[in-house]
């Protein structure tokens, strides 16, 4: 069985497995991270969105054979360590607003999130209504006002 | 009970000769405190009155009697480290059950709510209907024998600081868990769990905090697994590590409910990459079946599903679509009712509601591991002691063999009223001698899963000078499965003869079903077509409710019309009820009902009354082209619902924060299934895939001004939330949608009859679309 490294929230991992599973599955199943969700595996949901070197994608399709060794992984797990803080602004900002219902889809929400604000800010502009209206994760509870007010909370904070 | 525990139990009041607020507890023999619960038992306008059952007693009612028998068997625990905690007996999903019931047992016992621990129980056989999450019932039914058992506990822990303290426990005071003596001296109420434990149950009298003292209830309090979501550490079925049970998904027919006759490729399909099993798993009442593979990864069993060559048996909707659908629900309708004024004129209107996906987020998931004699099921149910029972009998294996352990959900909408996936891993563990961890697909979840069902409803309202005289309602609809023992509640309690689900479905309409307004003669029907388990069905949130409310109330902006009235001075001059006009008044003011708008957009109201409340909503909706055809990628747009007002009266507000929470997502609800949510059926099967194929509202379909107002408390209980707003929002956004674009809408969603569907269907063999890999191309 190929072996396939990178680093995961911080530390290198590796794993045996075939090279075209999605790593959403090699996240769940293999290594026991439970943070990016499985809400649909054909990359409409989003509820599985982790980071790859800080931008945000759909684990349930990247096979973990396209993952580069020196490729950095975040999940919702690692995100507030990544900056240094118990929290990230961003799940701050989904507490200040109890955005959560069930809570299935807000780890791959907050991990959406957090790249949009920093892909807007990088445009050096504020995040608009526009903005949030292109945000595609589902969310079966609608937490949605809500999710945009943490979003333009969080954005301010960053 | 755990060593070095407190516990409290429950008593309310039998009959209504006993005073309110005295209630009888028990002190439970434990070795710390065990304390437990018993529990017993304006229209002067020249309007015609209207008065139905359901004023008096309704499905509320009913699931809180169910459930009273044996109330008394919860109990609260005082632990040694100073925390309470509490084994919930129902589903949380979501809705903020286990928020708002830690906010009671902290108001009743002076603790903070961060020290009290609410999990949900094991499935518990001797609760009988006292462990059922439907109906929006949770807190109305278990308010009182929750607020009792931890009175009581609260009771025996003042009286064990006395003796130690040498005080008398009415010099005592509570708060946040350490109780104070009048010279200063402290003591907690962990350091007390053993001294108050007592060695045999005792009867104790609990005085119960009135509410004029709370500090915890009414106030906004965020969810108690907040941090644990944001953080991903909250655990659903999906993540609970159980020795074993690998990964297992099905392989689904291709039309509903068909059944495997065999695998034509069974060796090549075995020896794929990571699969250790593959065998056929029939069809039955209660599992949905197909052809069960077993791997490392779910990705892997992806794979294999799709690599399957299976002979696949007809299902029991063969050759059925949408129109077919409709034509039988046509011969199935009732008649109205012979006119009862010669003189009066008639307004009516005839309405569809087309199949409506139940899918929560999480998909059907369970684990499960079955051994010879016994068996172990973790999912998210709200049958849990029904789940239990069928399990037993399905695995032929002894009840007490049977352990069934509720997990958090990922929503549910009715989904989990039924045990699908639990009942499903059963079947496959058994069958392979393995445990299992088995999820649905997506596509599996809408093209199998339990839906809303098709319904019409024809309403007709007869007018007379400046007077309604009568209105009638007659609801057609695919038949609800109510086989999940929710129905066996109705029967239980003599509504209905056990067994018939037509019988459980005309009970629970007609405990729900209502119209509030003095309309003078009114009749709502409901009948329903084909056996319960023809299409997969459920109790959808809100049930019957949304199709019965977004007619009554299109038409009432019709007669408004007709007779020459405002929509809403004509509502309010004909609600019967004051707190029904009070929610009304307040969204039509917050809401600034009447503003001039430009043409293309409109208002609309809508009210409902169900689970012991009130609730309006005012929408403003924009159907201009530019709106309309807006451009998002790869997005369905459409009217888009500007703005929305919620205004909800639910008796006693527990936790306003979640009140707005579960309003908030009931408008979203209401939303897509005015304009854009539903299912097309197609020889035999859903065409619905995915998210992007079923338009559920997502963020481009959101109203940028969302106001929801909680109402001061109006009751000394609180009822129910979780599905309230759907029926309200959804007709009061089919109105706007109505005044708006100066039609009547008569299908909804509105746009399910589109020229072009705005997505190409997933082919249903293989049954699952393979997972894309262009991920990091994508990636922003």
């Amino acid at each position: 069985m190929p072996q396939h490294t990178f680093i995961l929230n911080g530390n290198r991992v590796t794993v045996d497995c075939a090279g075209d599973v999605r790593l959403l599955w090699v996240l769940n199943d293999l290594l026991g991270v439970h943070g990016p969700k499985y809400g649909c595996g054909v990359g409409v949901c989003q509820a599985c969105t982790c980071h790859i070197n800080g931008k945000a994608f759909n684990t349930c399709a990247v096979p973990v054979s396209q993952i580069k060794a020196t490729d950095r992984i975040t999940t919702i797990e690692g995100l507030a360590a990544s900056v240094g803080k118990p929290l990230h602004p961003v799940q701050q900002a989904w507490l200040d607003n109890d955005v959560a219902q069930c809570g299935y889809c807000q780890p791959g929400q907050i991990m959406a999130a957090t790249a949009k604000i920093k892909q807007i800010k990088a445009q050096g502009r504020s995040v608009t209504d526009a903005d949030l209206d292109q945000i595609r994760n589902v969310c079966r509870c609608g937490t949605y006002p809500r999710i945009r007010k943490a979003i333009k909370e969080a954005s301010a904070k960053m | 009970m755990g060593e070095g525990t407190v516990v409290g139990t429950v008593e309310t009041p039998v009959g209504t000769g006993v005073s309110r607020r005295r209630f009888i507890g028990y002190l439970i023999a434990a070795p710390t405190l065990v304390a437990g619960a018993q529990l017993a038992a304006d229209s002067a306008k020249a309007a015609i009155p209207t008065v139905q059952p359901v004023d008096l007693y309704d499905l509320s009612d009913l699931l809180t009697d169910a459930a009273r028998p044996t109330a008394n068997l919860i109990t609260i625990a005082v632990n040694p480290d100073g925390t309470v905690s509490f084994a919930l007996p129902r589903a949380e999903v979501g809705q903020g059950i286990t928020t708002a019931v830690a906010m009671t047992i902290a108001e009743e016992m002076d603790v903070p709510v961060d020290r009290v621990r609410v999990t949900l129980a094991d499935a518990r056989p001797e609760l009988v209907w006292n462990q059922i999450t439907g109906g929006s019932n949770t807190m109305h039914a278990i308010f009182t024998p929750v607020r009792t058992a931890a009175a009581v506990a609260r009771g025996a822990l003042l009286e064990a600081a006395a003796n130690q303290l040498g005080v008398s426990a009415a010099e005592l005071t509570i708060r946040d868990g350490v109780i104070t003596a009048p010279g200063g001296a402290t003591v907690t109420i962990g350091s007390l769990s053993k001294l108050a434990a007592v060695s045999e149950n005792v009867t104790v009298r609990a005085q119960l905090k009135p509410r004029s003292q709370f500090r915890v209830v009414g106030k906004p309090q965020r969810r108690v697994d907040a941090l644990d979501i944001v953080t991903g550490r909250k655990r659903f079925a999906m993540d609970l590590d159980v020795a074993g049970a690998k990964p297992t998904m099905v392989c689904r027919p291709p039309t509903i409910n068909g059944t495997a006759r065999s695998i034509r490729n069974l060796a090549q399909v075995k020896a794929m990459p990571g699969i250790t099993d593959v065998a056929i798993i029939p069809h039955t009442r209660y599992v949905a079946g197909g052809v069960a593979v077993r791997g490392d990864t779910f990705g892997q069993c992806i794979d294999a599903i799709r690599a399957l060559n299976v002979d696949w048996g007809p299902g029991t909707v063969e050759g059925k679509s949408d129109a077919t659908v409709l034509a039988d629900l046509k011969n199935a309708e009732l008649p109205m009712a012979p006119p009862v004024n010669l003189l009066a004129k008639t307004i009516e209107q005839k309405f569809t509601f087309q199949f409506r996906a139940g899918d929560p987020l999480e998909t059907n998931t369970a684990i499960a591991d079955v051994k010879p004699g016994r068996a172990e099921i973790w999912s998210s149910l709200k049958t849990p002691i029904w789940a239990q029972e069928q399990i037993a009998l399905n695995l032929g294996i002894p009840i007490t063999g049977v352990k069934v352990h509720v997990t958090e959900g990922g929503g549910s909408f009715g989904r989990h009223l039924f045990a699908d996936a639990a009942f499903e891993a059963a079947a496959i563990s058994q069958k392979l001698g393995k445990p299992v961890k088995l999820l649905w697909h997506r596509t599996a979840s809408f093209r199998q899963g339990r839906v809303h069902p098709m319904t019409t409803s024809r309403v007709r309202a007869t007018y007379l000078g400046g007077n309604v005289l009568t209105f009638e309602q007659r609801n057609t609809a695919v038949a609800t499965d109510w086989g999940h023992g929710f129905g066996e509640v109705i029967s239980a309690l003599g509504a209905t003869p056990p067994g018939a689900n037509l019988g459980y479905s005309q009970a629970i309409f007609n405990l729900t079903a209502n119209v509030p307004y003095d309309f003078g003669v009114v009749t709502q029907l409901l009948n329903e077509i084909y056996e319960a388990n023809t299409f997969n069905t459920s109790a959808v949130r809100n049930v019957y409710s949304p199709d019965v409310t977004t007619p009554r109330e299109l038409l009432i902006d019709q007669l408004a019309k007709a007779m020459g009235q405002d929509a809403y001075r004509f509502r309010r001059s004909f609600l019967r009820d004051a707190r029904m006009r009070a929610v009304l008044d307040k969204v039509a003011q917050v809401g600034n009902w009447g503003r001039a708008m430009p043409a293309g957009t409109a208002q609309g109201l809508g009210v409902h009354r169900e689970y012991k409340g009130y609730c309006a909503c005012l929408v403003e909706i924009d159907c201009r082209p530019a709106t309309v055809n807006r451009s998002i990628p790869n997005a369905h747009t459409g009217p888009r619902v500007t703005k929305a007002v919620c205004a909800v009266d639910v008796g006693l507000p527990v936790n306003p924060l979640g009140l707005e929470a579960q309003m908030m997502g009931g408008i979203m609800d209401g939303i897509g299934q005015v304009l854009s949510y539903s299912l097309h059926l197609k020889d035999g099967h859903f065409l619905e895939g995915s998210w992007d194929a079923a338009f559920y509202t997502r963020q481009w379909n959101t109203p940028g001004d969302l106001q929801v107002i909680v109402m001061p408390p109006t009751a000394d209980e609180p009822g129910g939330a979780g599905e309230f707003s759907v029926a309200p929002s959804m007709a009061a956004t089919a109105c706007a949608y109505a005044r708006a674009t100066g039609t009547m809408p008569t299908t909804f969603p509105v746009n399910h009859n589109r020229a072009n569907l705005g997505f190409t269907p997933a082919p249903t063999v293989p049954p699952v679309p393979a997972s894309p890999t262009d991920g990091l191309q994508k990636a922003y």
